[in-house]
């Protein structure tokens, strides 16, 4: 890993990042010496199974987990400590479940305005209406609450309202598995539209390796808070993993074997 | 791959229906779904909302009100479960036909060891020691590959993984040496090389003991690289019927439709194929 860890000119840099919880007395190390970086405008992919720690590498770049070890570095600077508005407004974050990560009795229109008012736009009403064009939902959907929708639009929202500010960076936390299957096919063309349209960098977590293929150019496979083996995409299609894990991985994601 | 001799199926369900009666007004969850389950392993797929979970509870009758479950026909080794005393049906529950749910979370006791709630399960079916009980759950846990089995009898279900959880949900459904087993998703909430061993199991008390076993699943892959034979379902009804290794032949658009939606590794970067619903298949 040490020839990405100088990559110049990345996007988005993380060195030997280490993040530990303290339980009780016992420190639990949930991300150990993990580096990547993601070139401008690249897709890259996190994926391992449950206590990888891929999910809490997206959440440390957030500031939502404790960095004990390591650096993450976004355009070559520092990221502010704690994170600023400024961060909030080029970082932005979809979280796995839309049904937790909406507030149940807001309307879309004020999940989508809130944003707004923070980071002071100026011409909110048009810019509600074009997020809701944009994900690809009916304007009746405005006043509408969360418990109304599907699944899928409701993910639709969660993507609405962190584009609205309009981040440079999106980072994504398995953001369609609890979708069903033809759901997550719309959810990720509307992705990778989004993704050229926006010009944005994109970090995405999940456990489904044929959806990181999909969507991301290389790709970072974890296992128990550590990083197994970086890969593109071509090396994936030609099955050309060092590792064993990885192996099964690929092997686990075409189904049972007799 | 052989299906068993089909004269006598052990499970024979005809025109299944569920409906649930709301202030709202009648929502039919499964509407007119016949089929039957010999010993061998049965797949049933859809998406949400299919009411693939609710077919799968209705045959052990576990629809709870206010949903109301009828069929012209649900018979079990020729046994009329619809004419069933609820005390008889229970005795027939667990012993000749038994659930695995999705989470093994939700469905053990939190506040009881593990061995406890086992032997539990086996006194309720069986007038054995306490001793022959314990025994048999020790090789019951052994059977589901739990390399630990003494271990996990005096743990309480928090302190195990979700895929030893779940291999004690199965251990515990297969102590009364069912005929029919009905797993509703029970892999969806494990990682996918756990996932793998589960099914390895099932699909050896499949073989082994002759088990008939319906396997409910969102995943249509898995489903067919596991199952004999795969029912799919849309909005209550099943649209098709397909041996599962020629599922790639399906016909109908919305077989098609869930087969194509799925990203694959080393595909070309094109747009996913997206589902379009027709109301005709309704």
């Amino acid at each position: 890993m040490s020839e990405t860890k100088h990559m110049p000119g990345a996007k988005i840099a993380v060195s030997d990042l280490s993040v530990t919880f303290v339980q009780g007395r016992r420190p639990v190390r949930a991300v150990r010496d993990v580096s990547f970086s993601v070139r401008p405008l690249e897709s890259f992919g996190l994926v391992g199974e449950s206590g990888s720690g891929k999910s809490t590498v997206l959440r440390a770049i957030c500031g939502l987990a404790p960095v004990s070890g390591g650096d993450i570095r976004i355009d070559g600077g520092a990221i502010p400590q704690p994170r600023d508005k400024a961060f909030a407004r080029k970082v932005q974050m979809v979280f796995q479940d839309p049904y937790g990560s909406l507030h149940p009795r807001h309307t879309i229109d004020r999940v989508l305005s809130e944003p707004l008012s923070i980071h002071r736009f100026a011409d909110r009403e048009d810019r509600i209406v074009q997020a809701l064009k944009d994900v690809g939902l009916d304007a009746r959907f405005r006043f509408r609450l969360p418990h109304q929708l599907s699944g899928g639009q409701r993910q639709r929202v969660a993507i609405a309202r962190a584009l609205i500010v309009e981040p440079e960076i999106l980072l994504l936390d398995e953001p369609t598995s609890a979708l069903d299957a033809s759901i997550q096919a719309e959810v990720l063309n509307l992705l990778t539209r989004l993704r050229e349209e926006r010009s944005l960098t994109v970090i995405m977590v999940s456990h489904d390796l044929a959806v990181i293929d999909h969507m991301c150019e290389r790709l970072l496979v974890m296992r128990g808070g550590e990083a197994v083996e970086a890969l593109d995409r071509s090396a994936l299609a030609d099955r050309k993993v060092a590792s064993d894990y990885t192996r099964s991985l690929l092997t686990a994601s075409e189904g049972y074997v007799r | 791959m052989s299906r068993a001799p089909t004269e006598a199926p052990l499970l024979d369900v005809k025109n299944l229906r569920v409906r649930f009666e709301t202030h709202r007004g009648v929502t039919e969850a499964v509407r007119g779904v016949s089929f039957t389950v010999g010993r061998e392993r049965v797949g049933i797929v859809g998406e949400s909302g299919s009411g693939k979970s609710m077919t799968g509870r209705a045959i052990l009758r576990l629809v709870r009100p206010p949903g109301i479950a009828t069929a012209d026909r649900l018979a079990f080794e020729g046994t009329d479960l619809t004419a069933l005393s609820e005390r008889r049906m229970r005795a027939m529950r667990g012993r000749r036909m038994s659930m695995v749910m999705q989470d093994p979370k939700y469905s053990l006791n939190p506040v009881m060891r593990v061995g406890r709630q086992l032997i539990e399960a086996l006194k309720v079916h069986e007038r054995i020691s306490s001793k022959e009980a314990r025994r048999r759950a020790l090789d019951m846990l052994a059977d589901v590959q739990i390399r630990d089995p003494e271990r996990v009898l005096a743990a309480y279900p928090h302190e195990l993984s979700g895929g030893m959880g779940q291999r004690v949900m199965i251990a515990m459904m297969l102590i009364p040496r069912p005929d029919l087993l009905i797993a509703d998703e029970p892999t969806s909430a494990l990682d996918v090389t756990v996932q793998l061993e589960v099914l390895r199991i099932l699909d050896d008390l499949v073989k082994d003991r002759g088990m008939g076993l319906i396997f409910i699943s969102h995943d249509l892959r898995l489903v067919s690289t596991f199952c004999d034979r795969v029912l799919v379902m849309y909005l209550g009804k099943i649209v098709e019927e397909i041996e599962a290794s020629r599922l790639s032949e399906a016909k109908h658009p919305y077989t098609r439709g869930l087969l194509e939606c799925l990203p694959e590794i080393g595909a070309p970067r094109t747009p996913l194929k997206v589902l379009k619903r027709d109301a005709a298949w309704a």
